[in-house]
């Protein structure tokens, strides 16, 4: 094993007292420090001590929150990074640093220490090949179970055959899937199925109408968005993949994510006015996306296509509309640039605030008639409330963001305490419900929609106002960028499923050397079992649209 | 298509009176439609059977309730309200593929679903015709050089309308319906294609290093579906 990174510059932010606190506490755990762009301190462990620097983390210094597990290949080494952060002020981070032996390269679990390490570890197996000591559970889980290499590793080839079966694909009915002692039976739910949102396969065993266990099975729409991300150049080549990941119009929210990544990377400032007009089209975004959720979900509970299902799509189409004379497309916009945006608001500019501002005027009857029809509705009320309950303490373990922690009461919202854009200048409210259940994802949902009117509005106000000999888009961002190489950075922003971070590290090139996407969904969805088992099997369709997972963003 | 022969070879006002007497005064011709007036007085329209199954199926299309991925969003939309594509006579989606005709293929294909679609394609009652809808299902749109992506929905089954665009607006989507409908009316049918990728028994599949490799894993029967890679477009 070979750390020998005692690297570089000095610390930007100063972070030295952190770093201090942080060494001070895992005393001789640590063996080294590193620099990392965002996190206050970032130390390297021995792969048998991760448990012990976690637990620490977590426990003495309230670093609660683990954001996203990083695996990447070196030339004479692998390494797991845990980005860690806290519920609380999520500009506190750390990074701990795990190298593991390039020719057996194990690791030890973070599981015991937060669940939702489970998922992110077996990932990281999957695709760069790491393997994780005392793993509940180590399978592949994005690729199918017969796949042979790992396709992140250095030494993988693309071009060598593969075989899938179709053999997790089980019939209920056969034989060794009803075990007649338990009195349970094996279901599958998916991978074509109208109430999973995609294609997503849950494997559920059911003891009569109760659900004993769930396992989400994904990986049906992995579609390699981390090594495409990897074969583009930062400056254009990246940005189109964003609007893939939450595909549901949210398109904007995702590139900011990428955006802000490479932004602090290679130290791009962007203009004011280019701010005003990123959020406000961020926010646009983020209406449609939970009006997508709405819809889908008054879908899986009442099993109704006409009326509420129609009319979510009917907002969403104005919403495009007004996206689509901003940015030139209905879905995938590629509108941010690094520095800036891609145009400035369509001329005539008064029409576009016109129409958006009778958007933001029939949307308050609008949002009254949803809660007509839907959480004033007794038949919702009674599949909803008080079913898929979701405890703050286990969604924090799950690492769940997003309207899925703030409907457990975790008021966690990166656009106020990681603040980015404009969003600090602006006033609007974070929505936190206590319900804990599927009802209050509804409603925390609803009420954003509210707060990002709010700041569109105010977006538009400023635009109005806005000086023309000032309206600056792009900064002078240099043609091909090349940041230092081995700069490393982890930056997240809150879209509509909740955190989103990008990872990368650059290795001296025009194009990432690892770029790793922290997905919300993936973790959101990891909180399905809390949720539904020892429950219905209709409350665990509502939790499920509740969740609101794309499975673009999932599996990536 | 119509005859203007009687059926009896006499006047048909006899029929007629008694229709107008049991309907009695006031009420209108409701039940002679304006088509049977067009075609005479006769009840029968001469045509092809095969003619008139075309137009049937062209205009009553079930289609699959089937989303992958981005493009099933845009599907959505085509489907939903503004544009609506019932007035084609093409919108309702059927959720159980043994109830459906037609298939859009809204998405990017993987390797772990491409044995799914496959196996949902199949459980499709025959006539049955499939939209690839997006770039995705050309050729793998933009994620066509991923190492898990399968360059196009053609590789696994055949495709007789596709629609380019990433993803393409409501419009061409309808634009490629209504062109689907168009061919099955005139009794066109895509020409058959030789899928690379094909479900097969494990236990058939010629031995080489990859299946050596996996043959403990796997079971004889179990079906499974080969990726050559190094053979994709
Ligand atoms: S064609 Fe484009 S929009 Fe459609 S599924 Fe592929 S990437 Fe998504």
């Amino acid at each position: 094993m070979s750390v020998e990174e005692t690297e570089e510059t000095p610390e930007i932010e100063a972070g030295v007292t952190v770093e201090d606190e942080v060494l001070e506490t895992l005393g001789d755990t640590a063996q080294d420090t590193e620099e990392h762009l965002n996190a206050d301190a970032s130390v390297v462990v021995r792969p048998d001590q991760v448990q012990d620097t976690l637990f620490a983390l977590r426990d003495e210094m309230g670093y609660d929150h683990l954001s996203c597990v990083t695996a990447q290949e070196y030339e004479d080494r692998y390494e797991s990074i845990y980005h860690m952060k806290q519920y609380d002020d999520p500009t506190q981070e750390v990074s701990v640093v795990v190298p593991a032996s390039k020719d057996e390269p194990i690791s030890q679990s973070a599981e015991p220490v937060f669940r939702t390490a489970d998922w992110h570890e077996r990932e990281a197996y999957d695709l760069v090949g790491i393997n994780y000591e005392d793993h509940p559970d180590p399978r592949r889980i994005l690729l199918p179970e017969t796949w042979q290499g790992h396709p992140l590793g250095h030494d993988y080839d693309q071009d060598s055959p593969q075989i899938v079966t179709l053999g997790e694909w089980d019939n209920p009915l056969r034989d060794d899937h009803v075990d007649n002692e338990a009195d349970t039976m094996f279901l599958n739910i998916g991978p074509h199925h109208p109430a999973t949102h995609g294609v997503l396969h849950v494997k559920t065993v059911l003891d009569g109408e109760t659900v004993a266990d769930v396992d989400p099975d994904i990986g049906y729409l992995h579609r390699c968005e981390e090594q495409m991300c990897q074969q583009g150049t930062y400056r254009h080549q990246i940005m189109p993949y964003p609007d893939r990941w939450d595909y549901v119009s949210a398109g904007i929210l995702n590139e900011w994510a990428y955006a802000r990544a490479a932004e602090d990377l290679a130290d791009i400032e962007v203009p004011e006015y280019a701010q005003v007009i990123r959020t406000m089209s961020a926010e646009l975004c983020r209406i449609a996306a939970h009006m997508l959720a709405l819809g889908t979900f008054a879908l899986d509970v009442f099993g109704d296509f006409t009326a509420i299902f129609q009319y979510s799509f009917r907002d969403r189409e104005v919403i495009q509309n007004i996206l689509e004379d901003l940015t030139g497309q209905r879905m995938m916009f590629n509108y941010f640039r690094l520095g800036g945006v891609a145009w400035d608001l369509p001329e005539p500019r008064e029409e576009f605030f016109e129409k958006t501002r009778d958007f933001l005027e029939e949307l308050p009857a609008k949002l009254e008639e949803y809660h007509d029809l839907i959480t004033g509705n007794e038949i919702f009320q009674l599949r909803c409330v008080d079913t898929g309950i979701l405890e703050p303490e286990v969604a924090k373990s799950y690492g769940a963001t997003g309207p899925v922690a703030r409907a457990s009461g975790i008021d966690y919202d990166l656009r106020r305490d990681d603040p980015y854009g404009y969003y600090d200048e602006l006033d609007w409210d974070v929505i936190t419900e206590d319900g804990c259940d599927n009802f209050s994802r509804v409603l925390v949902r609803m009420q954003e929609v509210e707060e990002s009117a709010k700041i569109i509005e105010q977006c538009i106000d400023l635009l109005e106002e806005w000086p023309e000999d000032d309206r600056t888009i792009q900064s002078n961002v240099p043609r091909t960028l090349k940041p230092e190489a081995d700069t490393e950075t982890y930056r997240a922003v809150e879209a509509a499923k909740g955190e989103l971070g990008i990872y990368i590290r650059s290795d001296g090139t025009d194009k990432p050397g690892r770029f790793k996407i922290r997905s919300p969904c993936f973790s959101n969805l990891q909180t399905l079992g809390e949720m539904s088992e020892g429950e219905y099997i209709p409350d665990l369709i509502a939790s499920l649209g509740s969740l609101d997972i794309v499975l673009g963003e999932v599996d990536r | 298509m119509s005859s203007d022969n009687p059926i009896d070879g006499g006047s048909t006002d006899m029929l007629t009176d008694t229709r107008d007497a049991r309907m009695g005064e006031g009420l209108d011709d409701r039940f002679n439609s304006r088509l049977r007036e067009a075609f005479g007085s006769s009840p029968f329209i001469l045509t092809k059977f095969d003619k008139f199954m075309n137009w049937v199926r062209g205009s009553s299309m079930f289609m699959l309730q089937f989303g992958i991925a981005c493009c099933s969003i845009e599907m959505i939309h085509t489907y939903a309200i503004k544009h609506d594509l019932d007035r084609f006579g093409a919108g309702i989606p059927r959720a159980s593929p043994r109830q459906a005709d037609v298939i859009i293929v809204p998405g990017t294909i993987v390797s772990k679903f491409a044995p799914r679609m496959k196996r949902v394609y199949d459980q499709m009652p025959e006539p049955k015709f499939v939209v690839g809808m997006g770039s995705c299902t050309i050729s793998g749109g933009p994620f066509q050089e991923g190492y898990n992506v399968i360059k196009g929905a053609e590789e696994v089954i055949p495709v007789d309308i596709h629609v380019p665009g990433c993803p393409p607006r409501p419009e061409a989507l309808v634009y490629g319906v209504a062109k689907l409908q168009e061919r099955i009316a005139n009794g066109e049918s895509s020409p058959v294609v030789v899928k690379p990728y094909e479900l097969e028994q494990f236990g058939d599949m010629e031995s080489d290093e990859v299946v050596d490799k996996l043959a403990d894993q796997i079971d004889e029967d179990t079906l499974a579906m080969r990726y050559n890679w190094a053979d994709s477009p």
